[in-house]
């Protein structure tokens, strides 16, 4: 079972706000779908090399040129806070 | 010309109809009647003006909102890009343009595409159209429901573990994941990046060919898709299956319950009909496939939703921004990190910050081996079990889903349930096959007082980039099954 705090310690890392009751709703979900997931333990994977990619491509690569933006704005746009053109983000200290 | 049909006509025929049945049936989250207008002016211009005319030329169709067009919104379905206005289009959406197809607006889904029933959206649940009391799956809901009732001709949905298939199946509609790098991601929202996949939806095998041809091939802002040669896949069907060999997996049939299994077993006979051979493979590792899909894709998942911070788009929740979010005391001045903390928490669904939260535990410090690399080392023994099985057959024959549609709320509050939905399908994304979901026989439902019968999809997974293999074989049933 994942306790309390863990969860908290988890919540932390990944940035989203809980209440306490979120806190107990996320460590029973969260240790069901564990418990599950788990089955894979039975699984032999002896010698076996992870796989991250289905296809087998490496190392695809494309010249780094700068493409001009027709509509800056629009971009602009959907700043939460802007100021002069910028993105405004709140000091981090 | 005189006295044919115009794009425009057709248009406004969709759009009306959209306009009828939306309130009740929900497919579509936003409606871009002047875009789709404009399109289809255009389209009749250049029709009499005698220009070249492309692949779907005054088509009308819908676009699953986790896929940018530029100028129009686009939410994933989440409260956190409520105000999210794309800047650019996707790739499949500029290669849609050129073909000279219309969007008539962005279809319902699951929050950031995880669910299996639409449940999940930020903005209320798609009905199925063929019994409004039962999902239409999920996640690409909405463009399932906007298909089967008639409310857009195509439709692009997206495909991580079954999102495409599933809703195909429960809808009554042909759906197709292409092969992991057949089609460009440049422009779909991030949600699992090594299992996500763009792909049609359609009322015919034909029509989903069509809209493939279209949006399939190599795009330099997508690193992972493929170079191999793209093609005209509605030139490959042909209704001639003779000597093909489909494989079948008999413990996937041993577990369908009697009406499922019947269904099935009529399209087994069917190909047999068609000259195909029958013969059984086995892929004994996919019994992981749904817990290896669960490790894997919530961490994919907690690193790709990381951007949702309420500092570069999206909705953030401040003491400068008014909202209408009830719960306590948003007037507070915040810092950096309650910036964060408070957007998300308010922004994100419950599923999401499940997975978000599933998948940093399972990257976090001590865990990484026992869950992200084990699963990633049994991900490659479900991709040998394919292998093996294609020595014996050309295509795999399945059933989509282990049920027909399931009632509304009937599993919201069981995660585990509702991910079993995905059971048959959740394989195909792990070993990057293509795979296809046609109608079969309908079956019964567990109607109490009146029974009615409800879709019931088969599919067939091929090898990959093998996508003109299984459409033909999917053609050829339906032309067989419409003579």
């Amino acid at each position: 079972m994942l306790s309390k705090e863990e969860v908290k310690h988890i919540a932390s890392l990944a940035r989203i706000g809980m209440s306490d009751s979120d806190l107990e709703k996320f460590s029973l979900d969260l240790t069901v779908i564990l418990d599950w997931v788990r089955q894979l333990e039975e699984v032999d994977v002896d010698g076996i090399a992870p796989m991250s990619h289905t296809i087998g491509e490496v190392n695809i690569t494309r010249e780094d040129v700068a493409r001009h933006l027709s509509d800056k704005s629009a971009i602009i746009d959907l700043f939460p806070e802007e100021k002069s053109g910028y993105g405004k983000v709140k000091s981090v200290f | 010309m005189s006295g044919e049909k115009t794009s425009v006509g057709l248009t406004e025929e969709y759009l009306s109809r959209i306009d009828d049945k939306n309130k009740d049936i929900f497919a579509y989250l936003s409606i871009t009647k002047d875009l789709a207008l404009e399109q289809a002016r255009r389209v009749d211009e250049k029709v009499k003006n005698g220009e070249k005319i492309g692949l779907l030329e005054g088509i009308p169709g819908s676009i699953k909102d986790m896929i940018l067009v530029k100028g129009v919104r686009a939410t994933a379905a989440s409260k956190i890009l409520d105000n999210y206005v794309a800047p650019y289009d996707a790739t499949v959406i500029e290669r849609l343009r050129e073909e000279g197809a219309v969007f008539l607006g962005k279809a319902n889904m699951d929050e950031f595409a995880m669910g299996s029933s639409t449940e999940n959206s930020a903005y209320g649940v798609t009905k199925n159209p063929h019994d409004p009391s039962r999902v239409p799956g999920g996640s690409s809901g909405g463009s399932a429901a906007s298909v089967a009732a008639d409310m857009a001709v195509w439709s692009l949905g997206t495909d991580t573990g079954g999102s495409i298939r599933q809703p195909a199946s429960f809808c009554g509609v042909v759906g197709l994941k292409p092969t992991y790098g057949r089609v460009s991601r440049h422009g779909a929202i991030a949600m699992a990046s090594s299992l996500d996949q763009i792909g049609p939806f359609a009322k015919t095998v034909e029509d989903a060919a069509i809209v493939l041809s279209a949006i399939a091939g190599e795009d330099k802002f997508d690193a992972t898709s493929a170079r191999s040669w793209t093609k005209s896949y509605q030139d490959y069907l042909t209704g001639d299956i003779r000597g093909l060999r489909i494989g079948i997996v008999k413990e996937y049939l041993d577990n369908l319950a009697g009406d499922m299994r019947e269904s099935i077993e009529k399209v087994i006979d069917s190909y047999k009909s068609l000259g195909a051979e029958i013969v059984e493979v086995e892929l004994p590792h996919s019994k992981y496939a749904l817990p290896v899909y669960y490790i894997i894709q919530p961490c994919e998942v907690s690193s790709n939703l990381a951007r949702y911070d309420g500092i570069k788009y999206g909705i953030r929740i401040d003491d400068n921004m008014n909202t209408d979010i009830e719960n306590g005391d948003i007037d507070m001045p915040r810092t950096l990190l309650e910036t964060y903390l408070d957007s998300r928490r308010y922004g994100i669904g419950s599923e999401v910050k499940r997975r978000i939260m599933l998948g940093t535990y399972a990257l976090s410090a001590g865990y990484y081996d026992a869950y992200y690399l084990k699963a990633q080392k049994v991900r490659a023994l479900i991709r040998k079990d394919f292998e093996e099985a294609y020595k014996k057959a050309d295509m795999i024959l399945t059933p989509t889903t282990p049920t027909p549609a399931f009632r509304i709320g009937e599993k919201a509050d069981d995660p585990l349930q509702m991910y079993l939905a995905d059971i048959f399908t959740i394989t195909a994304n792990i070993a990057g096959v293509p795979a296809i979901s046609v109608p079969g026989p309908s079956v019964e439902t567990d109607g109490k007082s009146a029974s009615r019968r409800m879709p019931f999809g088969f599919q067939l997974m091929g090898k990959w980039f093998d996508e003109e293999g299984i459409l033909c074989a999917a053609d050829a049933y339906e032309k067989m099954k419409n003579k």
